[in-house]
């Protein structure tokens, strides 16, 4: 059963860094699931969110802080995290399933991107959850292809626990 | 404002951080470097392969404590190095790598002599650069010396294109203050784990104090000592502690690990308290880690939070450099004590002493007309010096025996390839180590597997006038491979024999510009020896040609419990 930990990562934007980030976890036997990087609030600096399959998690947020060009390094549990992804997913949809293909996505808010002659490719964001629910539904009618951003993630603003509803 | 390339200011860059001394082999794209190298006053050590340039940085750090300088080209030049660099990594020794690298235009291309040396040594490295700036050179260098220094000492590389290396600028002093807002190490330790720590040393009555390579790297010898006698603790030094605190103190109960004193290990074994200082739980400290001091807790002092916690849980994890620790950690104990005297804990050092008495390290029997005993010709060695050396050694038998058999006194003493465990590190280790200490006798205690790997430094030191010793425990075999075959792998010795009578050493040592004498009797050394520390004009080898046979113990084989320690040969049956 894997071991997924969320770890957020605020680095310098400097050539290299995310090289380093993936030569380390090689080198000490980590296993990320996803990693995406982006630009954070600070120009200089990017943020990088680490989804990372590992049992002793303390080594892994240890070793990244002692990267030179790492300021700071957070794991978020589910409970601190504010989570969103990207899926790109082409599913088959020949014209006799179409409309039922569109009725599920649009429980889901999955906004169709691309219709062609057999499939229609779907843009959906949200939750990893949700993502997931959404392929599971998506699969009796077959599966093209798929893509994910891999996740993005900001710890929640602990002054604002009583508005967690609007998330 | 006049501007110079940048070749010259990297020179100036590093007579500016004090270098006086950097080993290196040149090549073509670190060619514009060596050119204002020729008019400086920073003396350059033409190692004859780059990997001895990169010991050589390592055997000087370790020395003398300072930044270690190594120089090398691009491509092969720079892979030589990658070993060196690993080596430094795992032991924490503070070196600086500057390295060529293809014109910035070509990189990428496959060029000649192009390798991705950035990549290639992001994981053996501290930090490295690849510099494409040139006006960030002056900063650069300084930053790479404060990151080799500080902290956690380890290498750092410096890359530099070609084109960058010819291009001008305006020299300035670097800024002084280093800007790394992501590199703060913690030095000074909280206050309440140092509370923490002596209460729990208070109420210890198995302690063990284990001292690692973090003490000498942050010179905490004398806080050490003054700790372990003001609270009274056993103390244990690892492999790369030797000399950390001496042998000759009566609370010192040796060397820990595989090949370590019974006392050591067993007492660490029995221990309701060890308190790790600058060490890191090393595999070969701890054998199997599960069946490893199973009754003790653990405060562990260390200047890098991922040792802490790596291998052990820590009951009193203490951030910070060990000197400045050790220094709370005695003010802490002056207060807990006041008039008091620390705990006796009779019958623990009874039992301790017990443990040393029974099982003494030099266990062996020269035979006077018997095989030369590898252990004797040390025993020998030491006597001749009257300890009074920097030992440095390769890694295998030869290592182990003089890792135990030495009686260390003083920090960087003994130098050696603990973690990497590379193979040829003493002779330019060695030269490295004499250049930097040039008033010191330095002796290498090799194996001749080992020297063959590096012996080519010898020219190096005959012809770079660096008159170190090199004492090559010949059993023509790889010693610690066949030592394993014989133990693990029912005496198939698959490609472990070296030749009986080839090389020639002492012909092959003259042939280098070196003095070589051999000796092959147990009368033969002492005599030898002495005629050997009475040369000081030229570097000198001595062969001694030892039995084959001979096995390293105490031995607790890998991965196995420190309860069972295999004391000689006896208890193999």
């Amino acid at each position: 059963m894997s071991d997924l930990h969320l770890i957020t990562v605020l680095v310098e934007d400097k050539p290299g860094v995310l090289a380093r980030v993936a030569t380390m976890f090689a080198r000490r036997g980590f296993n990320i699931h996803s990693l995406a990087v982006g630009p954070s609030e600070e120009p200089a600096l990017s943020r990088m969110t680490i989804v990372v399959d590992a049992p002793a998690v303390e080594q892994v947020t240890k070793q990244l802080q002692k990267l030179v060009n790492t300021l700071k390094v957070v794991e978020l549990t589910a409970e601190e995290a504010i989570e969103r992804e990207v899926m790109l997913i082409r599913i088959n949809a020949d014209p006799e399933q179409r409309s039922a293909v569109l009725d599920a996505a649009a429980v889901f808010k999955a906004k169709p991107v691309d219709v062609g002659a057999a499939t229609i490719t779907f843009e959906v964001v949200g939750e990893p959850r949700k993502l997931a629910d959404f392929l599971e539904l998506m699969r009796p009618y077959g599966v093209v292809s798929l893509v994910k951003s891999g996740r993005i993630a900001l710890a929640r603003d602990p002054k604002a626990r009583n508005l967690r509803a609007i998330s | 404002m006049e501007r110079i390339p940048i070749s010259q200011a990297l020179i100036k860059a590093l007579e500016f951080e004090g270098v006086d001394v950097m080993f290196g082999h040149p090549g073509g794209a670190i060619l514009p470097a060596y050119d204002p190298l020729y008019d400086s006053k920073i003396r350059h050590i033409l190692a004859r392969h780059e990997q001895g340039a990169g010991h050589m940085a390592e055997g000087y750090a370790q020395a003398t404590g300072r930044v270690g300088v190594c120089i090398a080209t691009s491509g092969p030049g720079a892979t030589n190095l990658v070993t060196s660099l690993a080596n430094a990594y795992m032991d924490s020794i503070p070196i600086v790598a500057i390295t060529g690298q293809v014109p910035t235009g070509a990189i990428g291309n496959d060029a000649f002599q192009e390798a991705h040396t950035w990549g290639i040594t992001m994981p053996t490295t501290k930090h490295n650069y690849l510099v494409t700036n040139p006006d960030e050179i002056p900063d650069v260098v300084h930053e790479a010396f404060h990151l080799a220094a500080t902290g956690r000492p380890g290498p750092v590389l410096i890359d530099l294109p070609k084109d960058i290396l010819n291009t001008e600028i305006v020299w300035h002093d670097p800024t002084g203050t280093v800007e790394l807002p992501g590199y703060k190490p913690t030095t000074r330790g909280h206050p309440l784990q140092v509370n923490a720590a002596i209460d729990l040393i208070q109420d210890s009555e198995r302690p063990v104090l284990y001292a690692g390579g973090g003490v000498i790297a942050a010179g905490a010898h004398e806080e050490l000592l003054r700790f372990a006698e003001q609270a009274n603790l056993p103390v244990v030094t690892t492999l790369m502690a030797r000399g950390a605190f001496p042998d000759t103190h009566d609370l010192h109960l040796g060397m820990p690990g595989m090949h370590g004193f019974y006392s050591a290990i067993t007492a660490m074994q029995q221990s309701d308290l060890l308190i790790a200082i600058g060490a890191r739980f090393d595999d070969r400290v701890t054998g199997d880690p599960r069946h490893f001091a199973q009754g003790a807790k653990v405060i562990h002092v260390d200047i890098d939070p991922a040792e802490i916690g790596k291998i052990r849980k820590a009951d009193v994890p203490i951030v910070g450099d060990a000197k400045t620790v050790l220094g709370q950690l005695n003010d802490r104990l002056d207060k807990a004590l006041g008039d008091n005297p620390p705990r006796a804990r009779a019958a623990w050092f009874e039992t301790l002493n017990g443990w040393k008495q029974a099982h003494p390290i030099s266990n062996y029997e020269q035979e006077p007309d018997g095989l030369l005993k590898p252990q004797f010709v040390i025993e020998e060695l030491f006597k001749s010096t009257g300890g009074d050396a920097i030992v440095v050694a390769g890694v295998g038998q030869h290592q182990m025996w003089a890792a135990q058999l030495w009686k260390y006194i003083k920090p960087r003493t003994w130098i050696n390839s603990g973690g990497a465990g590379t193979m040829g590190f003493a002779v330019p280790a060695a030269i490295g180590a004499k250049t930097g200490m040039p008033e010191e006798t330095v002796w290498a205690v090799d194996g001749d597997g080992c020297f063959q790997m590096t012996m080519q430094e010898m020219i190096c030191a005959a012809t770079e006038n660096i008159p170190i010793k090199v004492l090559i425990i010949n059993n023509h075999n790889l010693g610690m491979v066949r030592q394993w075959q014989r133990l693990f792998y029912n005496e198939r010795f698959s490609a472990s024999e070296l030749t009986d009578h080839t090389p020639d050493y002492v012909k092959l040592a003259e042939a280098m510009g070196c003095a070589g004498f051999r000796a092959e009797s147990a009368q033969e050394v002492a005599p030898v020896l002495e005629k050997a520390n009475a040369i000081d004009d030229r570097p000198v080898i001595v062969e001694a040609r030892v039995d084959p046979d001979e096995m390293v113990f105490p031995m607790v084989p890998a991965g196995g419990s420190n309860d069972v320690v295999i004391l000689s040969k006896d208890d193999l049956t």
